[in-house]
């Protein structure tokens, strides 16, 4: 027995580093979702010519607060003839996939999550691969026809566009020649471009796939509410249908975080090792003094005294955090130098998974939904041919430009046959595809038998 | 010392989660339950630093062929009972056969010292920090000097595909 | 009310898999139903192939409540039939009864009548596409059109004091003098409105997501149209030319210029195409209504106390959803002896069989939203 107790503590001394990280997520990454729904709400009015949450606390900012509690103290409904461990396991198992593959991301040069592992983002894509086994026993437990209905649905989707995100992946991977997180950010910056100039069509393919892969508009045909199949969440409430909702946020950070990382330079500015440009490194201090002097001047125009003071806090906050950014520069303390490699970095990482996010609410807000049929006739007619040809023409384009003996921004010359010759496959795919799509809609009409049917006439 | 620890933790839980998985009654209990015997095998690729067929078993097996049985006993009927389990003796003679295996798996490895030709192969355990990166080795394995099986299996697999999609594919009355 | 779907037995051999067939309930409480609609479908795996609607969950007696009404004490429950139109159904009967009075709006009231009308027109239609694009999954359009909305019941509001259910018209003319500013407000509202418009096809009309949604679905062909008796862009998207405004003219509407939309194909897409440019030739016909409008009186001398001589009148107009007729029978007395009311959505709703026969159940829904049922017209 003394044993396996020194077993343990030799095991909490080794990790307990990677042991923190994992409490830091459990506790952090759930608040992040709900701050990022409540973003989205704000997102979605400002496209919709209305202000969104704005009562609880100011301007909303309490919303997800007041949401989780809600969902905390709500009633815990089980169906009848639910099967219960499945019942409790399968929102569980969603979360579990969505908060571990956050472990390998790193957003920033020395800001790994639980550690910079040798196999990288495939954790990240192998752990992802779990979430769909949340949705299936999800629906199936539900005891639910039309939920059943939903979840295959929505598993069908998720399987298929995985293969995509895959290829997409491999077209960045052979790029970046490793799977190791932090080299793959290296190499962006030793080649002194990101790997979005030189895979322009893999980067579409995985943004894409993505948006399927988390189930998000206008792929979310699953689980939308004016369709008659209501989804395989319907039967959860409160805490358990949180976790499914903050699961699929979760999940959209991560594949933020997954391509930022190997398509737009991770941590990187903008042209990383352009000496002249070492200017940029000013923009985060500028932007967040940009945005504190806007506070201050929207400041004067609050209406109540509250108001007014929240908003020169914000501002404090702004410039604060702008000093803390301005400060890096004239340093030479060397750890101090370091943290603030790492902070930088953080800032830059953020900024772009921010963005990638906004597309993702953007698409949501402007695009109809697909069709079911349609969808799947999207990732498998249209993408995983692409996302094929794209691989070939990337390995073409190596080819190339190791035969040539280009290096750093001569790249993307070398890439630019392949590219457009990938485009042009993905039109000709697009154009195959049209011509068979008008047809898919066509009622489908069967011979019914004019004397039994009760509906005629 | 650690190591033994991970080891057994992964093999206590792949070892419960067989047996409770030959157990169930639920057919959708027992695909659970043979996730998680799946996932502790990873983790014990894992341990053996691995860390490769640790991700591919995760993405193929458990993310793929699983996937696979829950969709197939979602949607085919299963609790219709199969007609051959009811004979008594034949669960004795399964039981007995299972058991027979069984004990010569054991015996097999309890005298392996003992047995000509010095019995089953044990190998040194490598060095854990001085291998090289398991993705590499794969590789270099794979597209190096297996290129030949693997480019057979991968053309086997692609064969396969094409069938079960012919085989699937709906009679319409024009064809 | 005979339950004939439980009389049908299965039939194994017709479905594709040898399933049975499933019936499926959709409604009366369902978010696209636009009201409460009971439809029964019969579904072969995901595809319908049957299809039974029950209405009446609305049904107030309206015509019953006519018989025991002075002629305008029934005007303000005319509004209630279609709620999402509420002027077009007074303008209807209050010419029905103007018909069965032998009088004649004066030309002031007539012109007045067709601006309103034809705002309503377009508030109808806005309120369509946004909640038609919101079941198909387009999110942002019905904020957008219900900010366009919004400009339109406040003229009503300042009007005549409501925003929904106006009772704006009386019989022989109107009540209210049009307010000092009424024509620089719709001025103002039809000049920024091409440029809404314009924004609402951005945003659909090239989309191929919402093509693939409405293009082929819900095919209704032209004699099937005339056949069902579907009238309003339905009828119009199938490529029959037939606007009442046009072939019968009634109010002032022969004095404005203006196209009819036609389309081709008679699918939901069509039907949008169709319900888009009626908007943009309602605001033409406003535009063209407030460069001027007659002096002179607003009211007819019909007297306070109306009784018709005995007879009976059928009057229709196209109202934004189709034909909406009034069939009024006067037997001398203050209150009307029959008031039968033909609404547009009650019969354009019988096509729903033939148009969802054949789709999967996800089009159900946009087929229904494309029909432009409003359930309070349905059920009377």
């Amino acid at each position: 027995m003394s044993g396996a107790f020194q077993g343990v503590l030799a095991f909490v001394q080794a990790w307990w580093v990677e042991l923190l990280c994992a409490m830091l997520i459990l506790l952090v990454v759930p608040l992040i979702a709900g701050y990022i729904v409540l973003v989205e709400r704000k997102v979605m009015a400002d496209m919709q010519a209305r202000l969104g949450p704005m009562r609880v606390g100011p301007h909303g900012l309490l919303q997800p607060i007041a949401d989780a509690l809600k969902l905390l103290i709500k009633e815990d409904l089980i169906p009848d003839n639910a099967d219960q461990f499945i019942f409790w396991f399968a929102p569980v198992l969603s979360m579990t996939a969505a908060l571990t593959s956050m472990g390998a991301v790193a957003f920033g040069p020395w800001f790994h999550v639980a550690r910079d592992i040798n196999i990288g983002l495939l954790f990240v894509v192998g752990i992802s691969a779990l979430g769909p086994f949340g949705i299936v026993l999800g629906g199936w437990a539900s005891n639910n026809h039309y939920s059943i209905i939903g979840a295959i649905r929505s598993t069908a989707q998720l399987i298929s566009y995985e293969t995509t995100a895959g290829f997409a992946l491999v077209s960045g991977f052979l790029l970046a020649g490793t799977l190791k997180v932090s080299d793959i950010v290296e190499h962006q910056r030793a080649d002194n471009v990101w790997y979005v100039f030189l895979a322009p069509v893999g980067f579409v393919t995985y943004l894409i796939a993505s948006i399927a892969e988390t189930n998000r508009a206008p792929f979310d045909l699953p689980e939308a509410e004016s369709e008659l199949v209501a989804g395989y969440m319907t039967e959860y409430s409160g805490f358990r249908w949180s976790l499914y909702f903050l699961a699929e946020y979760a999940n959209m950070i991560v594949v933020g975080a997954v391509g930022t990382t190997l398509f737009l330079g991770g941590w990187l500015r903008p042209f990383p090792n352009v000496r002249w440009l070492g200017w940029v490194d000013a923009f985060p201090a500028l932007l967040l003094v940009a945005v504190g002097a806007y506070c201050v001047a929207r400041a004067g125009k609050q209406p109540v005294r509250v108001q007014r003071l929240f908003m020169w806090g914000v501002a404090g906050l702004c410039f604060a955090v702008a000093l803390i950014f301005a400060l890096a520069a004239p340093v030479s303390f060397a750890p101090l130098k370091l943290a603030y490699a790492g902070l930088y970095g953080a800032f830059w990482f953020l900024l772009k998974v921010s963005a990638y996010i906004y597309i993702f609410m953007w698409l949501r807000f402007t695009l109809p939904r697909f069709r079911f049929d349609q969808l799947m006739r999207l990732g498998w007619h249209i993408l995983i041919p692409l996302a094929l040809v794209n691989v070939i023409g990337v390995g073409i384009g190596l080819a190339i430009n190791s035969a040539l003996g280009w290096q750093g921004w001569m790249t993307i010359v070398g890439m630019l046959p392949t590219t457009l010759a990938t485009i042009f496959v993905g039109m000709l795919l697009i154009r195959w595809n049209d011509k068979h799509a008008a047809a898919a809609s066509a009622p489908v009409v069967t011979e019914v038998r004019e004397a039994e049917d009760s509906y005629a006439g | 010392m650690l190591d033994s620890l991970v080891f057994y933790f992964f093999a206590g839980i792949a070892v419960i989660s067989a047996a409770l998985m030959v157990t169930r009654r639920n057919a959708i209990h027992s695909a659970v339950f043979l996730i998680t015997t799946l996932l502790s095998t990873a983790g014990i690729f894992l341990q053996l630093r691995a860390e490769f067929l640790f991700v591919a078993q995760i993405i193929l097996y458990v993310g793929g062929i699983m996937v696979l049985f829950i969709f197939v006993i979602m949607l085919v009927r299963l609790d219709v009972p199969l007609p051959q389990i009811r004979s008594r003796l034949r669960q004795w003679t399964a039981g007995f056969v299972a058991l027979v295996v069984f004990a010569e798996g054991v015996i097999i490895v309890l005298m392996s010292q003992s047995l000509p030709g010095k019995g089953l192969l044990a190998l040194t355990p490598a060095q854990g920090d001085k291998l090289p990166p398991n993705t590499e080795d794969i590789a270099t394995g794979l597209f190096g000097l297996y290129l030949l099986p693997f480019e057979i299996a991968s053309v086997l697999l692609l064969v396969a595909m094409i069938g079960a999609v012919v085989m699937a594919k709906k009679r319409t009355p024009a064809e | 009310m005979a339950d004939t779907i439980h009389d049908t037995a299965p039939h194994k051999a017709d479905t594709l898999l040898g399933a049975d067939e499933l019936v499926i309930n959709m409604g009366p409480q369902h978010p696209s139903t636009h009201g409460v609609l009971r439809v029964k479908l019969k579904l072969d795996g995901e595809r319908v192939i049957g299809s039974e609607c029950v209405i009446g969950y609305l049904h107030r007696g309206v015509e019953k409540i006519a018989e025991n009404r002075s002629y305008q004490q029934f005007a303000p429950y005319v509004d209630r039939m279609d709620y999402v139109a509420a002027i077009s159904n007074g303008l209807g009967y209050c010419e029905a009864v103007e018909k069965l009075l032998m009088a004649e709006a004066p030309p002031r009231a007539r012109v007045i009548r067709v601006i309103l009308t034809e705002l309503q027109r377009i508030a109808s239609h806005l309120l369509w596409l946004g909640t038609h694009a919101l079941d198909i999954g387009a999110l942002t359009p019905l904020f957008y059109c219900m900010r366009e909305r919004e400009e339109i019941l406040k003229i009503f509001e300042k009007y005549c004091g409501a925003r929904l259910t106006t009772h704006a018209f009386r019989i022989g003319g109107l009540q209210y003098e049009a307010y000092d500013t009424l024509e620089k407000d719709v001025e103002r509202f039809c000049k920024g409105f091409d440029a809404r418009i314009q924004e609402y096809s951005d945003l659909l009309t090239g989309n191929s997501i919402w093509i693939g949604r409405t293009r082929n679905v819900g095919v209704l062909n032209a004699a099937d149209c005339i056949a069902l008796g579907a009238s309003g862009p339905v009828l119009r998207a199938s490529g029959v030319k037939w606007d009442l405004r046009k072939a019968m003219p009634y109010a002032a509407y022969d004095q404005y210029q203006f196209e009819i939309p036609v389309g081709t194909n008679g699918d939901t897409y069509d039907r949008y195409l169709v319900r888009i440019e009626e908007m943009r030739q309602s605001r033409l016909i406003c535009l063209q209504a407030i460069e001027n409008i007659p002096a002179g009186p607003i009211m007819a001398r019909v007297g306070k106390v109306l009784k018709p001589p005995p007879g009976e009148v059928y009057h229709a107009i196209e109202a934004p959803k189709g034909i909406l007729g009034y069939y009024i029978v006067s037997d001398g007395g203050t209150q009307p002896y029959r008031v039968r009311v033909r609404p547009p959505s009650f019969v354009n709703l019988q096509a729903l069989d033939k148009m969802i026969r054949g789709h999967l159940v996800t089009d159900v829904v946009a087929i229904i939203g494309t029909l432009d049922i409003v359930l309070g017209e349905v059920d009377r």
